[in-house]
């Protein structure tokens, strides 16, 4: 005999209840884990690509000039480190940038690592031809989220900044080069003061929808904090996708490992960083500029993100640098040298 | 009928557990919105300077913590009562606490590592004290020679004495996350001491990560576990900045539901155990992120910055804070 009607009711009531219930286990099991991971909304990512800028941004900005040599053997040792991306050299007029004269003895001095990237940056066209012929086989381009600072650095607009561009990206992907997109001042410009979200995101949908494969955001002045950088991803986050962006802070005002921390909290799994922080900030006089990698290393070997770096060879990196550099790290991990 | 009852009672229990884990409380729960203020306890004169070479005169210490307490800073760790013996910079206790001009609604508390200091500091007028114990027993052995027990033993004179004086007192405890001797330090040992230091009557628990090693991760893990045992307004953070990880650490301790945090203008204070290193996170650079976050902390950063340059002059060093190092010029 079939039980009455209004006892399957309630057994299929209850069926439904505890399978209810166990949905909301389930539910609060992922979040019991996302929170145990930093009580924030997402998970921290496994894996972290550090882009190591050190011979390019961050020699650039060094007063000392070193010899060709010298960086092809920095490059050498970020290489046996283990950094996935090593940003080698710079093909800007040495006129501009003496630093950077040298550009094409050490693309064809270095001994790339297999599986190893060694972009270099292309300011034009010309730039961009160089860069191939010498062998690159990935280029970056840049463009700002100020309109000031594009002005006041290579006197002309954002727009056609990005239209100068146009060549350079129609040149590489005819040829199978993959750009790199770079945007300074995300956080903040030192002649206009507070950056708008909305014109990071407008210049990011810019270089990605030109082709750029990844986009690296800037605090070029070190001025950001971590609600700023939440703000700046929201909006960016909106035209590109996040495993596309990347950022590269700058610790000018010691903000750079918090703004790293919120960054990953976010979704960003590429982080720009010099090695022992080279490159002070051109704005700040006396102030340091990139942050270091051997304490974004630090940190995230803390979290237990995999990076594939070796910290031990990456410090002895820093270590040769700033001795063929006579200057002291500005990486604390390197600093920190216990004595018991 | 029957079914009903067993029926009732799930649907009852089951109201409340998902009230527990409906959406709205997962996210009251998990998804931490920073606090509004926080109180930032300002450890240079004591802490700070303890940990520098160059011994000041006692007038520089003064006008130092004036120029603090004229920054808006609500807590100033004036000085110490251990015996000049051992701690040179820190012989002029009685006269700092003395010329000092204490401002109306602002704390000045004093480290007491016994009984005596405890009562040489009232009597030189010091309205609040501390008291500190080890998340390590090692680290305990080799700076005070006896085991954590012991060292929290000693202090219940200090805690007797300072109820029934109406003296409320902080309870510091170091290496919460990590240990010059014994390396990992475990989260379990940090909320023991930490439960220890709070039912002997601390008022507050600063949870010191002294070498610098800690990163976000170990921070949150070690929160989790003291939080416990004692409640997180009950909770402050001492980060150092030796391996740069300071205000990451700071950031997720503020995420977690801390609202206190120890600093130190300038980043005075090196470590001892990493020669050359930097010590202390520096205010300064706290104050500037809590800035940039919208939290509230009643401090003057100008102001700050000008205490800070003063005892970098009068110390003959170079600031460690990088918001200090950072002049625009353009």
């Amino acid at each position: 005999l079939r039980p009455p009607l209004i006892r399957r009711w309630f057994s299929s009531f209850l069926n439904w209840k505890i399978s209810l219930m166990q949905h909301h286990c389930r539910l609060s099991q992922r979040i019991f884990t996302a929170s145990v991971s930093l009580s924030t909304t997402k998970p921290l990512p496994e894996r972290v690509k550090i882009v190591e800028v050190g011979p390019r941004d961050g020699l650039q900005n060094e007063k000392t000039i070193v010899p060709a040599e010298v960086k092809i053997r920095l490059i050498d040792m970020l290489s046996e480190a283990g950094l996935p991306v090593i940003e080698a050299t710079s093909f800007v007029s040495p006129k501009w940038v003496p630093q950077m004269a040298d550009q094409e003895e050490v693309m064809r001095g270095i001994q790339r690592k297999p599986g190893v990237n060694y972009p270099v940056l292309t300011p034009n066209l010309k730039g961009y031809r160089a860069a191939v012929t010498a062998g690159a086989k990935e280029v970056a381009i840049f463009g700002a989220a100020s309109e000031l600072f594009s002005k006041k650095n290579i006197n002309c607009s954002v727009e056609e900044s990005l239209q100068r561009f146009e060549e350079v990206m129609k040149a590489a992907k005819q040829e199978g080069i993959p750009v790199r997109g770079y945007i300074s001042c995300v956080l903040g410009c030192p002649y206009e003061g507070k950056v708008s979200p909305v014109k990071v995101a407008e210049v990011a949908k810019r270089l990605y929808s030109m082709g750029c494969y990844e986009i690296s955001l800037g605090d070029t002045i070190g001025v950001g904090t971590p609600g700023g950088m939440a703000e700046m991803l929201e909006a960016v986050k909106k035209e590109v996708p996040i495993h596309a962006l990347a950022v590269h802070c700058h610790d000018t005002y010691g903000q750079a490992l918090a703004n790293i921390l919120v960054a990953l909290q976010n979704g960003v799994s590429v982080v720009d960083s010099s090695v022992a922080g080279l490159g002070g900030c051109p704005y700040a006089q006396g102030a340091s500029g990139n942050v270091a990698t051997e304490d974004v290393i630090y940190m995230l070997n803390g979290l237990g993100i995999h990076t594939g770096v070796d910290l031990p060879k990456l410090m002895d990196a820093g270590s040769y640098i700033c001795r063929s550099l006579n200057r002291r790290t500005s990486s604390k991990v390197a600093q920190a040298t216990c004595k018991l």
